[in-house]
Parts: structure tokens; sequence; C-alpha cells
């Protein structure tokens, strides 16, 4: 364990890329096989159970304090997390007295499901005494099974490639799907040959670069015509709003991924029958929808479904699904990867072709153009199509992995907006922490201002600072770690789509809200009316 | 009717109206009396100033031509019937508690200060009062300090490893307080110490003032890059990011401050390497002093007043918070940016 606090130590003192990927080989040049397999488990979002809760966890932690239970909440919201907040006010042990690994302590973790409650409480405050405040930190992040690290995915193949000779593309895939630490060895992660041992591996997805970095700069069709080329040499599709998701037949199985590798067979039924009648050894690449009337719906309808444990007859019946696909990746049990993008789509329209279920497996259509300038025309009908944009890919491209600039490019359309006034403010987490970070915004109903949306980003850290000034001198009333903030400052608030909510109280709901801009120039009497929201709902 | 207090907490600072001066005034004011050099406690443009003797050169380089009495440790001086004197504070070279006495009321007014001793100033001296005002910048349980001497050792060993590694190691603290602080545990063995001007000035000022400080080489246009990357530079928050740092590339730079105990503010500090090194008082400091003095009450300036307040009350002390210009009532963004204040005050170089 001390080299895994020791990971986290470094990762956290230095912002050069290098030098993380240099941290990350030194920690897995100097641990145990079945360390590196947990560290990377853990640093690619595959969380540790939970055994105990986190409620428990934390009044064992207060009790050893011997603190108020205010004073702990309180200082939770000055240290951001809960993890670090039980590290920094358990009694301070200076010295380390394990010498227990990380695979030891996991090992230990998971035979807490048995115990009782007595002697997991037993078991946690040992464990607290005996590790230093670092090692304490970490241990505390897998218990509660939030590890952000501040590297991404792409920094740990790097360095396991390094170390094993592979290369990050192989790595990448064969790290993909459901595989446990504890029986999925190092050995077998870095063994020579091809990665198709498991029937339900997904590929690496590959990720299209905006084409536009700000919402500030838009691109002309002229821009296109430089940055892109000839436009003969493009496909264009509707950039969809849904699930990304790919989707594997193999050995007579199927099963359904989500882009964050989540194994979502389960939770589109729906699905199953086209899924089924595919051939063996196919893969594809698409987007889940839900639909009505062979017309797409908008995402907050799919979102009713996502994150319920149990598919009940009335969700099938509200929010049905299909897939929209768009490549295929895997044909008659070959890897096709590195076929051209207008290869892939000749077989992807075969396989359609052929389904029985053309209402569920459904393709989506090329927009047909002539110049950039054509396109730009027609990409202002996306709203009408129910899509975020235009997806433009090459037509030579293969299918690569991650998220990479050249060949596949998303052209989203402008966000809508609205001018609001920050009414709440809460404290932000991690980075963040002890900064007033997380505002709510409201728009005007007659002389009364109505909480319409949470936003976290948009800001710059300057900008941030300031508005923390702000709240710190202008709060009207505390609520616990939210504050009530003088209603002056406006801004720009952009999202993606608006609908009807029963949940909230302007009866609204938007889609990736975020903050456009800080509008100094305008006063709260200026900001944008609930009326003007509701127009946006169409009706 | 009511005795009016001895002490009163006025839109200037601190006031005491029976001697008629102030105790690190805000504003201009006729008689200021200085618990140490620092930009939120030091302030320029009023008549007279009483301060520490060990403050003296540091006040005129900060302030300029000043009117300026010093005195010692335990000397005492009277204003209007108002015995005045003070008391290591143990924060930074001659920061002082500020005792006040008037038929037989006693306060006290500590300024910033912190428990452990350094080595470098005169340790923090708790002083028996029946009133006491103390700050609480870091008046939470998570603010607990390691002794010095670990951080120190982990100092000289990252300092260690960059010359070994040819790369220059540059470390940020506050001019006042953290340089000297830092300067007197490096291990001279290592290599040379270099001083940004600024942090220099301030060394100056001090040995004018008869400090001993260890042997420092201020950093000219003239200063070669390798010659300092054997060595340690001492650098002030403000140049943080400058071409004048930029150009000692490459570099592993280290930040030292009591904030570096939280993982976020470390991170928005984007630092090589956090030191948790501070000279304010951590939780249990603050506890032990509020107790050693065995005060009636308990007036918090600065810091988690709130918070602080509310536990001192549950075990018993009678506690207040008070509102001054020293800091904020969440002091976290706002240490950094007042360190970088205090820097434009006496940047030259």
């Amino acid at each position: 364990m001390k080299a895994f606090a020791q990971l986290f130590l470094s990762l956290d003192e230095t912002n050069k890329t290098n030098e993380k990927v240099k941290v990350l080989k030194d920690y897995l040049n100097c641990v145990p096989d079945s360390d590196k397999m947990h560290m990377l488990a853990l640093f690619t979002g595959r969380k540790p159970k939970r055994v105990i809760n986190a409620t428990q966890i934390r009044t064992w932690a207060n009790v050893v304090t011997g603190i108020p239970v205010w004073l702990f909440e309180e200082s939770y919201h000055i240290v951001g997390d809960l993890a670090e907040t039980m590290a920094l006010l358990l009694p301070q042990n200076t010295v380390s007295n394990s010498e227990k690994t990380l695979t030891d302590w996991i090992a230990e973790l998971n035979t807490l499901g048995k115990k009782t409650e007595e002697e997991r409480k037993l078991w946690l405050t040992d464990a607290w005494a005996i590790l230093d405040t670092q090692e304490r930190f970490v241990f505390n992040k897998l218990l509660t099974g939030s590890f952000r690290v501040g590297v991404s995915q792409n920094l740990v193949i790097k360095a396991l490639a390094d170390i094993s000779g592979l290369d990050a593309a192989t790595l990448t895939h064969r790290i993909m799907g459901n595989w446990m630490p504890e029986t999925y060895s190092y050995e077998q992660l870095t063994q020579k040959g091809d990665a198709s041992d498991d029937v339900s591996r997904p590929y690496p997805f590959f990720l299209a670069y905006p084409i536009q970095e700000t919402s500030d700069k838009q691109k002309s069709a002229d821009e296109l015509k430089v940055t892109l080329g000839d436009a003969a040499e493009w496909q264009a599709e509707w950039k969809w709003d849904g699930i990304r998701a790919q989707m594997i037949k193999r050995d007579g199985q199927i099963f359904i991924w989500s882009r964050g590798e989540d194994l979502a067979t389960e939770k589109f039924p729906e699905l199953h029958p086209f899924l089924n009648a595919l051939p063996d050894g196919t893969v594809i690449d698409g987007e889940i929808l839900s639909f009505r009337d062979g017309a797409p719906l908008p995402f907050n309808i799919l979102q009713t479904r996502i994150g319920r444990k149990n598919i009940s007859k009335k969700i099938l019946e509200e929010s049905p699904v299909a897939v929209i696909a768009y490549d295929c990746l895997e044909y008659n049990g070959e890897d096709i990867r590195y076929k051209t993008q207008s290869e892939r789509r000749v077989l992807l329209e075969e396989l359609q072709q052929a389904t029985p279920q053309s209402e569920i497996f459904r393709i989506s259509a090329l927009i047909n153009f002539n110049s950039w300038d054509e396109l730009a025309t027609i990409r202002d009908q996306s709203r009408a199509m129910v899509a975020e944009g235009i997806m433009l890919k090459r037509k030579s491209a293969t299918y690569q992995v991650g998220r990479r600039r050249g060949d596949w490019w998303k052209w989203k359309i402008d966000p809508l907006s609205v001018d609001a006034v920050m009414v709440y403010a809460q404290k932000g987490h991690g980075r963040r922490a002890d900064l007033y970070t997380d505002y709510t915004f409201a728009v005007w109903d007659g002389d009364k201002l109505v909480p319409f949306a949470k936003a976290y980003s948009g800001l710059t850290d300057a900008e941030i600072n300031k508005v923390d000034y702000f709240v710190k001198r202008n709060t009207l009333e505390k609520f616990g770690p939210v504050r009530t903030v003088k209603p002056e400052l406006v801004f720009e608030i952009g999202f993606e789509g608006i609908n009807r909510s029963t949940r909230h109280k302007s009866g609204i709901a938007l889609r990736f809200p975020r903050i456009l801009r800080w509008r100094h120039d305008k006063p709260k009497e200026e900001a944008d009316t609930l009326e003007n929201l509701r127009r946006l709902l169409g009706d | 009717m009511a005795k009016k207090p001895l002490i009163e907490f006025t839109d200037n600072g601190i006031y005491c109206p029976q001697g008629q001066f102030y105790i690190d005034p805000w504003k201009p004011v006729d008689d200021a009396v200085i618990t140490h050099a620092h930009s939120d406690h030091a302030r320029w443009g009023s008549k007279r100033y009483l301060a520490h003797r060990l403050s003296r050169e540091v006040l005129l380089y900060r302030l300029g031509e000043i009117s300026l009495e010093t005195i010692e440790y335990g000397e005492k001086v009277y204003k209007n019937g108002v015995e005045i004197s003070l008391f290591p504070a143990g924060h930074v070279i001659g920061s002082a508690q500020v005792r006040v006495e008037y038929k037989g009321e006693v306060w006290v007014i500590s300024g910033d200060y912190k428990t452990e001793d350094d080595g470098v100033c005169a340790p923090f001296e708790p002083v028996r009062c029946h009133h006491f005002i103390s700050e609480s910048t870091f008046g939470m349980p998570v603010f607990q300090w390691k002794p010095q001497q670990q951080l120190f050792d982990d100092m000289n060993n990252w300092w260690r490893s960059n010359a070994a590694n040819n790369v220059a190691t540059v470390v940020v603290g506050y001019s006042l307080g953290k340089a000297q602080r830092i300067l007197q545990n490096l291990d001279q063995s290592i290599g040379k110490v270099y001083t940004h001007g600024v942090i220099e000035n301030t060394n100056e000022a001090l040995r004018r003032n008869g400090i001993i400080l260890n042997e420092t080489h201020r950093i000219t246009p003239e200063t070669s890059k390798e010659e300092v990357r054997k060595g340690i530079i001492l650098a002030p928050p403000s140049s943080v990011g400058t071409p004048w740092m930029r150009r000692f590339q490459p570099y592993s730079f280290g930040y030292c401050s009591g904030w570096m105990a939280l993982r976020g503010a470390k991170r928005r500090r984007a630092a090589d390497r956090g030191f948790v090194l501070s000279d304010h008082a951590d939780w249990n400091g603050l506890i032990s002093a509020i107790d050693a003095t065995g005060c009636e009450k308990v007036y918090l300036t600065h810091g988690y007043t709130a918070p602080f307040a509310r536990y001192l009350t549950e075990i018993g002390f009678d506690a207040h918070e008070v509102h001054t210009l020293f800091g904020d009532d969440e002091a976290t963004n706002v240490a950094p940016q007042e360190e970088e204040i205090v820097e434009e005050v006496g940047g030259t170089a």
C-alpha cells in the first residue's frame, strides 16, 4: 500500500505528462503483478465493490476523531472529499506500520461482506490505526469507491506499453470490457498474440474531435474547406443524441456495451431479437435512442430508462428504444477496423438489409451534399431532426482508438442560451474544494426569480476566484453547504435541449447546462424570463 | 453606566479608547501598535508606530520613512495611563502579541502566531489575560502540522535529488518569515542558497537589525543558469510562473504553505511539491494557546472564525467572532493573494 499511496502523491505533484508516465512506470516496476492489475482496474474506473456503506464509514471515523458531528461536516465542506477529510481528521500517525500490499488490502476488503457489523468496524479502526495519513487517504478512497486521479487512461496505457513492449492500441483493446483484477492476470494482459480470448470484449471506441473548440468561434463553410479539404472525400451523417453503444454477437451470445464500458445488455431487451439474428462474429457501433413512430425522441425520454435496475413494462411502453447503426467493426469474425470507412459502410448496409427487424436495427442515413456551403445549410435543420449537429467521417478513414484529430469530426449546432441570475452557490470538490464553484441560476417569473438550472463549468479559474469572493461577501442565508447569494451576477447559460419536467419547480429541465460567459454588462433586471424559456419548448 | 470596554472593534481596526491607540489599524490613524511587519497588519499612513525592535528595519524598508518607536519583549510603555507591552508570538522575526493593561484589566491581541518553536524567531509565549483576541486562520481540525524537522528533511532530500539530476530547485514562500525559516533549515552542504531580490531585500533589512542569517546569493541578471542548477532558489509567491522563474528551467518548484495540507488547494497551486509549512498555529496549537491564557473571553479575528467559535463555546470557552480586515471569513484563497500584495509593496527586483 505504501507504493500505491506514493503513486497518488507523486501524480498529484506534477502536471507534466512525461513525468506522470514516469511516475506510473516507477510504480509498475516496483510492485507485484497482482498490484499492477489492481491499480489498472482502479485507474480505468473499475471500482472495488462497496462492502461498507459510506454513512457507516463516516460515522465510525467521526467517533474515532472525537469531534462533534457538525464539525466533521464543516471539515468535509472545506476539504471537499470525504476520503481526504477522514484521513486528515483521524489522529495523526506519522509512521506507517503496515507492509500489506494493495492486493492484500483489497482481498481483506472483499471478505468483509460476510462479516458482522462489529467485525467490520473493528477491521476498519485497526486499519486506520496502522496507516499513515497518505495511505489512509488512498485506503479511504478504496472504501468509498471514488477514484479520480487526474490521470487519463491513455497515460496509464502508455506507461504499460513502455514496460510490456506491447503497442498501445492492443493494450487499450485488452483492458476493455468485463474483467476483474482477481482473475485477469498481468501475464494474460501482456501475452503475445491477439486480444480475442474473451467473446464479450468490445473494441475501443473511436471518438470524434469537435471541429469548433468553443461556441464563440463558429466555423464557416470556407474554414471547413481549408481544414478538411474537398467535400467529396467526406461522408456526413446526423449526430444523434443517445447512448453510444457497441453491440456484439459472438458464439451465439450477445453483448451491449455503453461508452463508459458498462455492460448494458439487460437494459435494452428490445434489441435482443435483432442481435440474436445477426451472424456470429459481428460487432456494430451505433447510437441507442428512444424511438416512436419511426422518429427519435428527445434524450430526456431515454434518460428515464438509464439508471433503472428493472426495466418495467411501463418503461418499455413509454420509452421504446432502437439503434441507429453507423459502423461495423467485426464482420464474419474478422476485425475489420483496418478497412476504410466506405468499405465498412458497405458491410454495415449488407447486415442491415438482412435484418428482419429494420424498425429496431436502423442505419444512420448518409447526408447528400456537394459542397461545405450546402452542408452548412443542412446543418441548420439539426434541431428538427432531433440531432445535435453533423458528424463528418473521412471516406478513407480506418476505425481508430480513442479521440483523435483528423478523420472523425463532430460539427455541433450552437447551444441555446439564456441570461440568468445566480441565486445559490455551493463549494466544489477535488481541485475546486473550498471554492464556491457550483451555482444555481434563476430567471424572472413576474417579479420573482425562479431557479431553473445548475451549472458547474464554463468559467476560468480567475473568474471562479472572483465569483467566490463575491459569494463570501454577499451571502444572505446558509443552508448546510448551500449559500443563498444576493441576486446580482448575470451569466449566459448555454444548453443543448429543453424539456418539460414535473420534477423541477420551474417546470422545465435543461440538457447539458453550462456557463457560456459572465455578463458583466447586464444588470439582473435584464435577465431572461421563464416565459422566454417556455417559448423554447416549442409550443 | 456600563463600563466602557478597554478594547473596541472599530472601522479603523482594534482600538483602545482610554490609551487612544490602535493595534494593526487598516486605516491611517495617529498611533498604531504593530504586531508584525506583514502588509495586512502593518499598513502605511499612520502618524506614529510602535513595534518590536526586530521589526524595525523591515518596517522602514516596507513603509518608508515613518515615525517608529521600538521596544523589547516585556518592556513597558504607557499611553494615557494604559500599559502596553509586547510578548513573542513566534510568527516571524519581530512578531509580537500586544498586552494592554488598565486598572487591572488585561487584554492580549495575538496578531498572527504559531506555537511550534521554529528556531529562528523568539518562540510563542502564552500571556495570562482576561480577554484574548486570537487569529484563527487554520481554526479547523483538518489542519494539524507535522514537526518542522520532518518537513525540512523532506525538503533537503528533494533538493539533493534535484541537484543530482541537474534540475534547479525553487522554493516558494513568503519573503518575511517563511524565507528565513527555510534558509536557516536548509542543509548547506548540498549547495548554495540563491534568493529573489524581494527576499534578499528583506534578508538585508533583518541583517541590519542584527539578525545572523545563513549565507545567501542574490540572483541578478548576471547569475548563470548553470550555477544555480546545483543550488536552491528562494522565491516569493508573486514570482511563480513569471519569466524570471522560467529562465531557470528545468526546475522543480516547491510551495510552502499551511494550505498545502489540502489536496484541492495543492492541485490548484500546481506545485511539484507542496510543503505543509505554516507560520500560523494549527488546530491544536490554537486551542492550547487560547487555553494557556486563562482568558474569560476569546475573540476570533480571521480564518474559520464561525466554526471555531462554535467549537470553543461547546468546550466551555466564552468565544466570539469578530470581523476584521486581516484576512477573510474563509481564507483559503486570500492567503496567497495577500502574500502577493506584500511582494508588490516591497518589490524592487
